[in-house]
């Protein structure tokens, strides 16, 4: 974050070139002026976007979430019931296994992706050919739509007709209800998860080793060092930065998750897939209870200020 | 880095090699399924007669309103790009550039973390009220709008580091010859951050193009997007697998072409900054 220093204040009246107009104070106070105008000028735009589109819609679920809303003629109708949101809420079992599932799938599939992506970095970055197909493979489940993912392992997850239920069938066993079983359709949600992320890690930490000094690794070596204390002494603290900023994003966007599992499962069978995004989904539209679902949207806003909050200093202390 | 010798190569060869199939196999296996009649798909058979009726469906068929979603998507996606970029460069010029105090720096990148990291769901509720209000509910220049609020932390981010790279003596020394503020940023700044507005731009044109959450609940049939689109096929009383197949497969054609001509730029927005 390059955030400006106090030093290049002073930088518009320094030319020599517009010394003449700028000679007088008065002029070199306009100019300023004319600086602090067009900075505003150019980050108006955006402040506009954000408090109309992002701060303005933040602020309005507290209008919401103490409210009854309802459709009408006229549109929304509000009715003031902040007791009757907050009494469902301390009575809302629901979300803790909601909360508990999104933590479950946050957690494992972040875990799965950051070891098998440094692993694949690793591998890929000491073999000689093949890099550049790798890379370019890679770089597609990132792209398609998560729609589009979510669909193709539907497919593949058929109970009936799927490749992985025919796979076993060929080995002499039995179909599995990938999506339908309770127990198991989490896990067949983090593999696509897996599946569709892992190579974003890829990309990231692939970058971060093709990077590293080859000078100090090959030192080490001549010096003896194993594969294992060349990887845990040297690779892993240089490329700190990188693992952390592809452990961030992974961890922002997997609590976020809606699209596949949306299309996989819906939340289901029973809820046992349904995340909090999927929650405040079916809150928000299936049930039609606005009031509800907002009071539950700042609920997860104010633990992730929470989370944000105390871990700013580790996120700087790596990141940085 | 380390360079795998002997044993450990056949290794790593091995694990690349387990990483691309692992990648390849699923996308080959939906393009299979696209090209199959329905009773085939259900039939698990893997010889087949491969038959275009999917994608005719899909794009022509009376039920469908495919045509309409790619037209819808390539709009949206089109439009909320460029404002994006537009909005997304001057803040971030402003922002990296023009000497803002701390506090004012901090909040602005502060806050669009925090918007960057709360579920689209927590926001879609009070959109979809929004909208409503304002008559935009069910219209293509509503979901613009989200699309660039969605897209504007990302860009600022990434053309901030851009503009980081550009040496402050080259718009000094065009402000020396008499340039103004704004002529040495769009003569001068602008031409050397091309290659983060192609890798911002991309990005920002993915995202649109990929987004489901808002849409889905934001528009109606004359306004759905592809994802809805695909989503519709799968969620329908009876689902249609082949078409699904089918317009998965259309849907993956942008990012195809952009890994194909785009991918430098591709990696470069995806891991800018991890590397720094």
């Amino acid at each position: 974050m390059n955030l400006p220093s106090e030093t290049r204040t002073g930088l518009p009246a320094a030319g020599p070139g517009s010394a003449a107009r700028t000679r007088s104070r008065a002029g070199r106070r306009r100019r300023r002026a004319g600086d602090r105008w067009f900075r505003w000028a150019l980050l108006l735009p955006a402040l506009v976007v954000l408090l109309v589109l992002t701060v303005w819609p933040v602020a309005n679920l507290v209008r919401m979430a103490v409210s009854t809303i309802e459709f009408g003629r006229e549109g929304a109708e509000f009715t003031f019931t902040p007791l009757r949101n907050l009494s469902r809420l301390a009575g809302d079992e629901l979300f803790l296994t909601n909360l508990w599932t999104t933590a479950l799938f946050v957690v494992v599939s972040v875990a799965i992706e950051m070891a098998l992506g440094f692993l694949l970095a690793l591998m890929v970055a000491g073999v000689p050919r093949a890099k550049g197909l790798v890379r370019t493979m890679m770089i597609l489940p990132v792209l398609v739509p998560p729609v589009a993912i979510g669909s193709m392992w539907k497919l593949m997850y058929n109970y009936d007709f799927g490749i992985l239920n025919q796979a076993l069938g060929l080995i002499g066993l039995g179909p599995i209800g990938w999506l339908s079983e309770p127990s198991l359709a989490l896990w067949s949600v983090v593999l696509v998860d897996v599946w569709h992320w892992t190579p974003f890690v890829f990309l990231i930490l692939f970058a971060g080793v093709e990077g590293l000094p080859r000078e100090v690794i090959e030192a080490a070596r001549v010096d003896g060092a194993t594969t294992a204390q060349i990887v845990r002494k040297i690779i892993v603290p240089l490329m700190a930065p990188a693992i952390a900023v592809a452990f961030i994003f992974r961890s922002i966007l997997a609590f976020k998750v809606f699209d596949q599992i949306y299309l996989l499962t819906s939340g289901g069978p029973g809820t046992s897939t349904e995340v909090v995004s999927l929650r405040l989904y079916h809150v928000f539209f299936g049930q039609n209870e606005l009031g509800y679902g907002a009071l539950l949207s700042l609920v997860i806003i104010a633990a992730i200020v929470a989370f944000l909050v105390t871990t700013r200093g580790l996120v700087g202390r790596f990141a940085r | 880095m380390i360079p795998l010798r002997g044993r450990e190569l056949w290794i790593g060869y091995a694990f690349l090699a387990a990483g691309v199939l692992s990648i390849v196999l699923p996308f080959l296996w939906i393009v299979m399924t696209s090209f199959k009649y329905e009773i085939a798909i259900l039939q698990g058979r893997f010889t087949f007669a491969p038959t275009l009726f999917n994608y005719q469906d899909v794009l022509f068929g009376r039920r469908s309103n495919f045509i309409v979603n790619i037209g819808n998507s390539l709009f949206v996606a089109a439009f909320s790009t460029i404002a994006v970029l537009i909005v997304g460069s001057l803040a971030a010029y402003s922002l990296s550039r023009l000497s803002w105090s701390r506090w004012i720096a901090r909040g602005f990148l502060g806050w669009t973390m925090l918007f960057n990291t709360i579920p689209t769901l927590t926001v879609v509720g009070p959109w979809y009220l929004m909208s409503q209000e304002v008559g935009l509910y069910d219209t293509l220049t509503a979901l613009i709008l989200t699309h660039i609020a969605i897209n504007l932390p990302m860009t600022v981010w990434l053309m901030m580091t851009f503009f980081g790279d550009i040496p402050m003596e080259l718009e000094e020394a065009a402000r020396v010859d008499g340039a103004g503020r704004w002529e040495a940023f769009v003569k001068v700044v602008l031409p050397l951050a091309i290659p983060g507005l192609i890798a911002a731009g991309i990005i920002a044109f993915v995202f649109s193009w990929n987004e489901f959450t808002v849409a889905l609940n934001l528009t109606s049939r004359g306004t759905a997007t592809v994802p809805v689109g695909i989503a519709n096929f799968a969620q329908q009383y009876e689902v249609q697998n082949g078409q699904m197949a089918a317009a998965s497969v259309l849907s993956t054609i942008p990012a195809m072409i952009l890994m194909i001509f785009g991918q430098r730029f591709v990696v470069q927005g995806l891991t800018m900054g991890a590397v720094k």
